[in-house]
C-alpha cells in the first residue's frame, strides 16, 4: 500500500463498491412480501376447502394467478439477497462463497420458475 | 439481541423451507390429484404439522420484526426503552399469533 493517511487511501472508495441496490431491493421486496403475503395467508385462511379442486378452481382465476405469480418473484428476490448475506457473512473462504452464492442463485431462480410455471399451468389449463 | 438474531434464523428457514414448501404445493396442485394427495398427506402427519407451525411461527416473527426494521430505516424506534419494548412485543405477539392461528385450525375448521 502506498502512502498516505488513512483517510486519504480510503477517500472516494464508497463503502463497498456497491450494495445500495441490494439494501433497496431488500427493502421494495419486503413490502411486496408483506403486502402479498398477507393477501396469501388471508386467501389460504379463509378459504372453505383446501383440497385439489378447490385450490386448482381458485389459481385458475386471473386475478388469483397473477398475484400469486407476483408474490413468488418479489419472495425469491427477497430469499436471494437475504441468503446471499448469509453467505457472505459466514462463508469466509473466497471460492467457496463463489459456489456457495450461484447455488444460491440456482435455487432462487430454478424454484421460482417452477413455482411460476405451475401457476401458468393451472392458470391456462381448462377450467374446473 | 435476540430479535436480529430471530429475523436471521425465521429469514433463512423460510427462505429454505418455506419457499420450497410453497413450490412443492403449487407444483403438486399443476401435477394433478395424485401428487396433491401425496402433499396433503405429508402436509397433514405430525411432522408435517410440526414443520407447518414452525414456518407459520417464522412468517409471522419474520414479518413483524421486518415491519420494526421498516421503522427503524425511517429513523425511528431507536430510544432504549421503546427499542426494547417493541423487540419484546413481537417475540410475544408472534408466539401468541401462532397459537392463536393454530387453535382454530384445529379446532375451528379442518385443513
Amino acid at each position: 500500500m502506498a502512502a498516505g493517511s488513512e483517510l486519504g487511501k480510503v477517500r472516494g472508495l464508497g463503502a463497498a463498491h456497491g450494495g445500495t441496490d441490494h439494501w433497496i431491493g431488500q427493502r421494495y421486496t419486503a413490502v411486496a412480501n408483506l403486502l402479498l403475503g398477507l393477501w396469501l395467508f388471508a386467501s389460504l385462511v379463509l378459504m372453505p376447502s383446501l383440497d385439489h379442486w378447490a385450490v386448482t378452481g381458485w389459481l385458475h382465476q386471473p386475478l388469483v394467478a397473477v398475484p400469486m405469480i407476483l408474490f413468488l418473484v418479489s419472495v425469491f428476490n427477497h430469499l436471494r439477497l437475504g441468503l446471499q448475506v448469509l453467505v457472505e457473512d459466514y462463508v469466509h473462504d473466497e471460492g467457496l462463497k463463489f459456489a456457495t452464492l450461484m447455488l444460491v442463485n440456482f435455487f432462487a431462480i430454478g424454484a421460482a420458475a417452477l413455482g411460476i410455471f405451475s401457476v401458468a399451468k393451472i392458470a391456462f389449463g381448462a377450467a374446473v | 439481541m435476540l430479535i436480529s438474531i430471530l429475523h436471521r434464523v425465521t429469514g433463512d428457514g423460510l427462505a429454505i423451507v418455506g419457499a420450497s414448501a410453497l413450490v412443492w404445493w403449487l407444483y403438486a396442485t399443476a401435477a394433478g390429484a395424485e401428487d396433491y394427495a401425496t402433499f396433503t398427506a405429508v402436509a397433514s402427519s405430525i411432522y408435517g404439522r410440526i414443520v407447518l407451525i414452525g414456518l407459520s411461527w417464522a412468517f409471522i416473527q419474520h414479518l413483524l420484526s421486518g415491519l420494526r426494521h421498516l421503522v427503524m430505516d425511517m429513523g425511528a424506534g431507536y430510544e432504549l426503552k421503546t427499542n426494547k419494548m417493541w423487540s419484546i412485543t413481537i417475540m410475544i405477539l408472534s408466539i401468541a399469533l401462532t397459537a392463536a392461528l393454530w387453535a382454530w385450525l384445529l379446532v375451528g375448521r379442518t385443513l
